[in-house]
């Protein structure tokens, strides 16, 4: 272990650090009312070690003997990471101290779980790999019963924890077959026992090892916790559940099947297009019946880890930046939806039925277009931003001869085009009812404002994360 | 003048921009305010493309006016014109002043509706200018946003149903001719229309899911973009949304839908289906022929039966529509021609029949047919007019009706007698439902109570009429204003269609050997 070791740690490092020391700190003195102060400054934590990761980095550096790796990839994943991190905390804190939720807990255990997904993207060693996730898995399960008066938060977060236990244990059962198969740990010798003909042995540890990953992103058929976990979770906690983790997930997943089992694509590009087929599809269909509106979101984003997944199952260099253009995209697209879910009141109380939506073009028109907006982007209706995620992994997956799943995905896109319709038509062509409280906190609109116009404004040049996705694409597969 | 055509395209999209950012409130003031400026920015796009028309050549049959950039993952922001899709633009240029026209009694929500109506205009004209197939798919598709929000918002009573039913379904369409682009980017490694009409995509056969294909991979983007622009043409049998979505749409809905946004469907065939799958074309064209002889009678023989005037109009449509398709598969000089002179003509008289129902919409609230009778007493100068644009429904001689159909006739006579034969028989039943629908509506003897107090045309509706009249007649009697500048366009796009199905035998020729 030598300081250029620690130094490629350096970001997770600090924001551990910072995370101890704000703890220490928090509890003897102010506690609670700290709060807010701690949410800023770990959002601040957040963004400057995105702006540290994204301007400085450069090349691939790898760390501990090559468990661990720094590259464009790991960048591209923990910028994204930390910016919607950073985003969902400084607009949920408003919504959590009036309800009084705002302990000084939450900032904290989301820097932990931050820390956790940057491990996680950067692991090159299935030891890291589950250390990361574990991280990352503990710090979510508390924050998901936050509320701790409330029987269904409090089923939230237990059921997260028993099903996470579960992924959990499969996934160890993958890694244990796959060293005891590969003979070794770190992805680099792996990746070099699986090639050519594989062994039965290694073949099972994939399976497991993907069925806990599969479970992680929420792909069909191992979503069942994720519509009572969004549903359950404080709505903060709920958006923050949609967008790093997801992210941190899939750069897992990328990184997994690319580095460690890259030259067998064929075998787990299979199982991969089944995931997507099938998440594509329940999302689609399940979520028709719903009326709340975090169950809703919960279903889009089974939907969307489907695309995601589409773009993976590729195999190929282009079909990991496809999927890396469309995580970001999603990411920003929930960033806004659910700011706006956070301000969906009704006497000041919450509200999640759709239904709620009634005339809101009416009395706040402008929040309704920037909700249509995001509504058609998540739908993939051109000309929005959402459609160019949709296209990249649409053509990923056709040059890669999954064409079959690019069909499939297209029909889903029209099946899931009508709940999205569907708040649209509550906004826009709705009975006369009652409506939403007005007004909206000030971190919230910005958020929504920015993300909307970023869904109509990113037509022009995606804000160039076109050519990074590529870089980063490039350096996991060669 | 380098930019004209983005000038043109999104003229109405910053009228647009600027009405949604600086017009506030929604008093009497703001909605004369919103309408003025809209119909301000439509004339002055109808003025601007003047210059496009002017600056013209139909000699040359390549893309004019073309402007490239460079865009996202290699794709290209170009547009351009040839002397098929120009025609397009100028309609859609022509028939937006009249439509904001037409709106002027609107009251509820003014400023949103000008909008969307701009919006629109701008999607329309980017489908026709783009060069591109991604940014085409853009405009084609982004058009349903503002559409599904004019029906469903200003629509009639079941309004919802039909901004469902008309999102989803083109919807669906549109998704299939999405893979099918993708696959075409893949194959030819690039999106640029122009590039794709001189590729040639394999035509040998191959083996799908254990289905021989013959015509390989030309027929099976064929179908894709098919699904595509069958819906939105709409032909029999996926035409069932249209009458829907006219029925429910308000006036200026209906003209926009029934005037241009069918047109896509007949210049997506000419743009993409024919020349870039000439050999799928050739294979599939008489299922097309029959799919509009078919579509022709029985879609006429239910405009027979109906009691709504909007659907009747609509069902009518469909049936025009036929005779476009079945003249573009007809695949010569007379059938291409005759296909766009159609579709042209049909812009202006299927929009003023829809205009002619708002009219009396607007004073009665019904549609019904058996509300209305004996017009003519109380409403002389509307009755003039509607019988005008019933007779070039008709295609009556004189009117732009009659060369359409004439035109249309005589390509696919050559193709295919028997479609023609029955085909012909459409124009016989169109006298029918057209002018029972005239004489229900308007002759007789004004008896019903309701209809005593109505009022004839305002002169600004006069005024709206006037320029479709003018066009009609005009078109009616010299045709040449059209078919001088599509004719070389089509003349080329037919000997690239022979010679592209000879190379194409000579390569399987080859193979064989």
């Amino acid at each position: 272990m030598t300081a250029s070791d620690l130094s490629i740690l350096l970001p997770e490092i600090v924001i551990a650090v910072y995370a101890m020391a704000a703890l220490l700190f928090a509890v003897y003195t102010g506690k609670d009312k700290l709060a807010p102060t701690l949410v800023w400054g770990t959002a601040a934590v957040f963004v400057l070690c995105a702006a540290w990761i994204g301007l400085t980095g450069g090349g691939t550096n790898l760390a501990f003997g090559g468990s661990y790796v720094d590259d464009a990839f790991a960048r591209f994943a923990k910028v994204v990471i930390l910016l919607s991190a950073a985003a969902v905390l400084v607009m949920s804190e408003g919504y959590m101290s009036r309800r009084d939720l705002l302990r000084f807990e939450y900032p904290i255990l989301v820097a932990l779980a931050a820390v956790g997904m940057m491990v996680m993207v950067s692991a090159h060693d299935l030891i890291v790999l589950y250390m990361g996730l574990e991280l990352q898995s503990l710090a979510l399960y508390v924050v998901a019963s936050l509320r701790r008066d409330s029987a269904k938060s409090t089923e939230a977060g237990l059921k997260y924890f028993v099903l996470g236990a579960l992924s959990s244990g499969l996934l160890l059962y993958g890694a244990s077959l796959t060293y005891g198969y590969a003979g070794t740990t770190q992805f680099a010798g792996i990746v070099e026992a699986a090639s050519g003909e594989i062994s039965l042995g290694l073949l099972f540890g994939l399976v497991f090892l993907l069925s806990g990953f599969a479970f992680k992103v929420s792909a069909a058929p191992f979503h069942m916790w994720t519509p009572d976990v969004y549903e359950g979770a404080p709505t903060p906690v709920t958006a923050f559940f949609a967008t790093a983790p997801k992210m941190a997930a899939m750069g897992l997943f990328a990184r997994v099947v690319h580095d460690a089992f890259g030259n067998i694509p064929a075998d787990w590009g299979q199982i991969i297009a089944f995931l997507s087929v099938l998440s594509m599809f329940l999302g689609a269909i399940a979520a028709i019946g719903q009326r709340n509106i975090k169950r809703l979101m919960a279903y889009s984003s089974i939907a969307h880890m489907g695309y995601a997944l589409m773009g993976l199952a590729a195999g190929t260099a282009f079909g990991v930046q496809a999927m890396l253009i469309y995580m970001a995209i999603y990411v920003t697209m929930n960033i806004g939806t659910f700011a706006f879910i956070l301000s969906m009141e009704r006497d000041g109380s919450p509200v999640t039925d759709i239904g709620a939506l009634n005339q809101l073009s009416k009395s706040e028109p402008l929040k309704a277009l920037a909700v249509l907006i995001l509504m058609f982007s998540l739908a993939g209706v051109p000309p929005l931003v959402g459609f160019f995620g949709k296209f990249y992994v649409l053509r990923a997956a056709v040059e890669a001869g999954y064409a079959w799943l690019a069909i499939a995905g297209v029909i889903a896109s029209v099946i899931g085009a009508f709940y999205y319709l569907r708040i649209v038509f509550y906004m826009y062509f709705g009975e006369e009812g009652d409506g939403l409280d007005r007004g909206m906190a000030p971190v919230p609109w910005a958020m929504l404002m920015l993300a909307a116009f970023a869904m109509v404004a990113g037509v022009v040049n995606l804000f160039g994360i076109e050519g990074l996705a590529a870089a980063a694409a490039a350096t996991l597969v060669n | 003048m380098e930019n004209l055509l983005s000038i043109i395209t999104f003229l109405p999209l910053a009228a647009a921009l600027i009405l949604a950012a600086f017009l506030r409130g929604d008093d009497e003031a703001a909605q004369r305010n919103a309408k003025w400026l809209a119909l301000i920015a439509t004339s002055v796009t109808f003025l601007v493309s003047l210059f496009l028309l002017a600056g013209f050549d139909p000699a040359d049959t390549g893309f004019q006016f073309v402007e490239e950039r460079d865009w996202l993952l290699g794709l290209k922001y170009k547009m351009g014109v040839d002397g098929i899709s120009i025609l397009f633009v100028m309609l859609t240029t022509f028939l937006m002043p009249l439509t904001i026209a037409a709106c002027w009694e609107v009251k509820t929500r003014v400023k949103e509706y000008m909008i969307a109506l701009l919006v629109l205009e701008t999607l329309m004209l980017g489908v026709f200018c783009a060069l591109d197939l991604v940014l085409f798919y853009l405009f084609f598709e982004g058009g349903l946003i503002p559409m599904f929000l004019i029906i469903g918002i200003w629509g009639g009573q079941n309004r919802i149903y039909a901004a469902f039913k008309f999102f989803l379904y083109t919807f669906l369409g549109s998704v299939l001719m999405l893979v099918a682009m993708v696959a075409m980017f893949f194959d030819a490694g690039t999106t640029d229309i122009p590039s794709l009409l001189n590729h040639n995509f394999g035509s040998e056969e191959i083996t799908v899911l254990g289905i021989h294909v013959v015509g390989g991979m030309q027929t099976l983007m064929w179908l894709a973009f098919f699904a595509s622009f069958a819906v939105k043409m709409p032909m029999w049998p996926v035409h069932t949304w249209l009458p829907d979505a006219h029925v429910q749409a308000p006036t200026a809905g209906s003209v926009v839908l029934a005037a241009i946004l069918l047109k896509m469907g007949g210049y997506g065939f000419l743009r993409f289906s024919l020349p870039m799958f000439p050999v799928a074309s050739d294979l599939l064209a008489p299922l097309v022929l029959w799919m509009s002889a078919i579509a022709i009678v029985y879609t006429s023989l239910v405009a027979l039966a109906q009691t709504d005037m909007k659907k009747l109009i609509a069902y009518s449509s469909v049936a025009h529509m036929g005779y476009v398709t079945a003249g573009i598969f007809s695949i010569n000089q007379q059938g291409i021609d005759g296909a766009i002179f159609q579709m042209i003509s049909h812009g202006f008289i299927s929009g003023a029949l829809f205009l002619c129902v708002g009219v009396i919409y607007d004073r009665m609230h019904t549609r019904e047919i058996d509300a209305y009778g004996g017009l003519v007493n109380r409403m002389p100068a509307y009755a003039l007019i509607f019988m005008l644009f019933t007779m070039a429904n008709v295609g009556l001689p004189g009117t732009s009706g009659f060369v359409g159909e004439f035109l249309t006739l005589m390509g696919m006579f050559q193709a295919n007698t028997w479609v023609a034969a029955i085909a012909t028989t459409g124009v016989i039943l169109s006298a029918a439902y057209a002018l029972w629908l005239y004489r229900r509506v308007v002759m007789g003897d004004l008896i019903k109570e309701s209809l005593k107090s109505i009022t004839d045309m305002t002169r600004r509706e006069r005024a709206i009429f006037a320029p479709l009249v003018v066009m009609t007649l005009l078109l009616g009697v010299y045709p040449s204003l059209v078919t001088d500048i599509i004719g070389p366009s089509t003349e080329a796009l037919i000997s690239d269609h022979q010679t592209a199905l000879l190379e194409a035998d000579t390569r399987l020729a080859r193979a064989g050997d």
